[in-house]
């Protein structure tokens, strides 16, 4: 038995046990928000969910919106470019530290 | 036997006429349109989704005598519009030329499932070539449906096999060279759309609208529709789900994207399927199943009834599924919005 198991993903419901109402407003909201078309497409709805699976690194999530994105058309190519933005978001997030990094460096007189 | 043992002999995981009780439907057969005939099991290709699992190997073809009986057929019933040829590669029936011309002759509005290939291929045995099938399709005003399953080398190749993209593109640009796809003409091709994986299409109309860019910017190809089909959980593409352990979650995923509104539409309301021996069926998947239709004797070309295959009860089975998920799929693409 793996941490993660891909079929615990059917079991998401379950966590609304204890909380059942706080869970519905949950579900709905994410409904909402991820499964319609609005200003933006299903397709793109679904890259930006793609994206973010990988910078969190949620293997439910990875697997559920691989699916998605090829369900919305979306093709390989655009799928890794996705990605690619969540990788150099990431990168560019841990650089930009490197102003945290400068400003303690002048600050010791280094 | 015990009430219990029965109830467990009796239950199927997927029970597709339990859902139809459940939705209130009833589906009973609407008037024949179309003739839909598998004139050979033969191809060029052997794609990983193929439901009737042809192959280069498969010998299977219908003979000319069969031929005839279904162009009696259609003689017989005006009602019956379309003539609406498949396999395999329709192409490599000796008699599909014959076929074609004598069907036209009759007024029939004439379909083939054509792969594209086969027209570079040529025969597998006799490496017969097939670059005549643009302008024969044209002379007689063939309605071209072809398969393409992505607007990309990788998808494409991966599912039909290498080198199938690059033939394909240069089978479509003779199409349009002859006149297919472009709107000043009555030639039309369309192209079929079907998921590498298990994994349900995308909708119609959005990659209908890639596909249409991709091709013309890339490689300034035009055609009228596409056709997105769901890959059907039966033979190839069941054993290819098996092996992969996702025949369930591929099963469940279809169950639970049932569509009311695509089962009233599924195509085997308004069609026949005839295989290449002249046994007749309710669709090409239950062809492949061997559901064979029955009236006291199994129905073929040759004891063919209107009235009793008017009369008939569709044979629903868990497969079916395949056709009502989602936006629904048949051989004329999405069913429902």
């Amino acid at each position: 038995m793996n941490y993660y198991e891909s079929k615990d993903l059917n079991r998401f419901a379950e966590v609304g046990k204890f909380k059942p109402q706080l869970m519905r407003k949950f579900f709905e909201y994410y409904g909402d928000a991820t499964g319609s078309e609005g200003a933006l497409t299903k397709r793109e709805k679904a890259l930006i969910a793609l994206a973010i699976s990988h910078f969190k690194q949620c293997p439910y999530c990875i697997d559920a919106y691989t699916t998605a994105s090829l369900e919305a058309g979306a093709n390989p190519e655009q799928m890794s470019e996705a990605i690619h933005v969540a990788a150099a978001m990431a990168a560019g997030m841990t650089l930009v530290h490197g102003v945290q990094m400068l400003n303690n460096l002048e600050k010791s007189g280094a | 036997m015990k009430t219990e043992a029965l109830h467990v002999l009796n239950f199927k995981k997927y029970d597709f006429e339990q859902k139809l009780y459940e939705n209130n439907l009833d589906l009973p057969p609407l008037n024949i349109e179309t003739l839909q005939v598998n004139v050979t099991l033969k191809c060029n290709q052997a794609c990983l989704h193929c439901h009737v699992d042809s192959s280069p190997k498969r010998t299977e073809q219908m003979s000319k005598e069969t031929i005839d009986k279904c162009l009696e057929i259609l003689v017989k019933h005006p009602q019956i519009i379309n003539l609406d040829l498949t396999g395999g590669a329709p192409e490599l029936n000796p008699n599909f030329d014959y076929f074609v011309t004598e069907a036209k002759k009759l007024g029939k509005h004439i379909l083939v499932r054509h792969n594209l290939t086969v027209t570079i291929d040529g025969d597998p045995t006799t490496k017969e070539s097939k670059f005549y099938l643009p302008k024969f399709y044209a002379d007689n005003n063939v309605e071209v449906i072809s398969s393409l399953p992505y607007y990309q080398e990788y998808f494409t190749d991966k599912q039909r096999g290498k080198g199938v993209f690059q033939k394909s593109i240069e089978s479509l640009k003779m199409l349009n060279d002859v006149g297919y796809g472009n709107e000043n003409t009555e030639l039309k091709l369309d192209l079929v759309y079907n998921p590498v994986g298990a994994f349900l299409p995308a909708c119609q109309q959005d990659l209908e609208k890639d596909f249409k860019k991709e091709l013309w910017e890339k490689y300034q190809i035009k055609f009228n529709n596409l056709y997105t089909i769901t890959n059907m959980p039966i033979h190839r593409f069941k054993e290819q789900l098996e092996r992969l352990g996702t025949y369930d979650e591929y099963m469940e995923k279809l169950v639970n994207a049932f569509n009311p509104s695509a089962a009233k539409g599924v195509m085997c309301r308004s069609l026949l399927s005839v295989s290449y021996d002249g046994k007749i069926f309710d669709c090409d998947f239950n062809q492949m199943l061997n559901l064979q239709i029955y009236d006291n004797e199994p129905l073929t070309v040759f004891n063919f009834s209107y009235e009793k295959l008017q009369k008939r009860k569709i044979i629903f089975d868990s497969h079916c599924f395949g056709c009502t998920a989602g936006a629904g799929s048949s051989c004329g693409g999405a069913i429902s919005e």
